[in-house]
């Protein structure tokens, strides 16, 4: 496969093999009305029934598992997903960040309240050459935006922070969302 | 760069495109006739909504209508990243995406000069390619990411997420000052 791919507004990359999806949470119907919904919802006035005619149950039965796996938290919400870079996000920083172990979760709070955060979480260090133990990814219209919140992060950290780097994504070789393994549905 | 299309002019979104998108990009109503609900709310008819939220998916502003799912729920998978010389990049960015599991895989250059990587005490080269590699459970990833890197034949750096401290990946539009870029 070409390593070049653009990626489009829906992503057309095939999708990887995810079968602890399918072990862990879901049924067969459930996971029917997975692959039928992942690349979106029928926009009609009842996109419940429209996937219940695609996998063969009724759209009170499609509607209860969504809830149920929503429940689960197998699906985190049902939403109408921004694209951002189309928005004018087009500077996306991974910043990583070596902060002091025993303030790292109370500073990982409220670093992620800060505007432009998107993912926050606590990762391991591998030292000595990787000494980083906070991610927080950075979204903005250019790198100088991304820059200035990465500097409002910086300044929340205080000493608490011993170094910090920003990685830019300079290219998407690959992206797909998480995806039950089957050809995806034409979108 | 990005190869995708350039940025939308937000202009062209009028007050219903962007309370559609502030107001559902947390969450759809999962009940019966859902688009028919939002109507209510915003004071619109169901099959304007329905054509707005259409045409949004169509110019490409909404990625999708449709299910958010948790990585985490849903098997194991890590964060991971090798430091790769640049003129090679594109060939191990190949066979990265070609293991089993992987599913996102990004280039990323670092600011400023950061000799990080394990294999390379002159700072020649960064941790260059970043990806997420999934599977079933944790044995399996192991397996997986030892066998990626006995094929690419450099140290794969291994970063699992101990702690989630934010996931939620709606943050609000700030539509006024797009329209001044």
């Amino acid at each position: 496969m070409s390593v070049s791919t653009c990626r489009s507004s829906r992503d057309a990359v095939r999708a990887p093999e995810v079968p602890g999806l399918e072990e862990r949470a879901l049924d067969a119907h459930d996971r029917a009305i997975v692959l039928a919904t992942q690349a979106g919802l029928p926009l009609v006035p009842d996109p419940w029934g429209a996937v219940g005619r695609e996998v063969g149950l009724d759209g009170e039965e499609v509607l209860a598992r969504l809830r149920a796996m929503q429940a689960r938290g197998v699906i985190r919400r049902v939403a109408a997903v921004p694209n951002h870079y189309r928005l004018g996000y087009v500077a996306n920083g991974m910043t990583v960040w070596d902060v002091d172990d025993a303030e790292v979760e109370r500073l990982g709070r409220e670093v992620a309240a800060i505007a432009g955060v998107s993912h926050c979480y606590r990762r391991p260090r591998h030292l000595p050459h990787w000494p980083y133990n906070l991610f927080a990814m950075l979204h903005g219209r250019s790198r100088e935006e991304v820059e200035r919140q990465a500097e409002a992060l910086r300044e929340r950290l205080g000493a608490a922070c011993r170094d910090h780097r920003i990685l830019y994504s300079s290219r998407i070789l690959k992206k797909t969302g998480l995806r039950l393994s089957r050809r995806t549905p034409s979108a | 760069m990005h190869c995708q299309p350039p940025p939308e002019q937000v202009h062209d979104l009028d007050a219903l495109d962007r309370r559609l998108i502030d107001s559902y990009q947390r969450g759809l109503p999962v009940c019966p006739r859902p688009f028919a609900r939002i109507a209510e709310r915003l004071g619109a008819a169901e099959d304007e909504v329905i054509a707005r939220l259409e045409r949004l998916q169509a110019r490409g502003v909404l990625s999708r209508v449709g299910a958010v799912f948790d990585h985490a729920r849903a098997g194991a998978s890590l964060l991971a990243a090798v430091a790769v010389p640049e003129a090679e990049r594109d060939a191990f960015a190949e066979l990265i995406n070609a293991a089993p599991g992987v599913n996102h895989n990004y280039a990323r250059e670092t600011q400023g000069r950061a000799p990080l990587a394990q294999d390379d005490p002159a700072g020649e080269h960064d941790y260059n390619l970043w990806f997420v590699m999934t599977a079933p459970e944790a044995p399996a990833l192991e397996a997986r990411l030892d066998a990626l890197e006995a094929r690419l034949g450099v140290p794969i750096l291994r970063l699992p997420m101990l702690e989630s401290f934010h996931i939620d990946l709606a943050f609000p539009i700030p539509w006024a000052e797009l329209e001044r870029t």
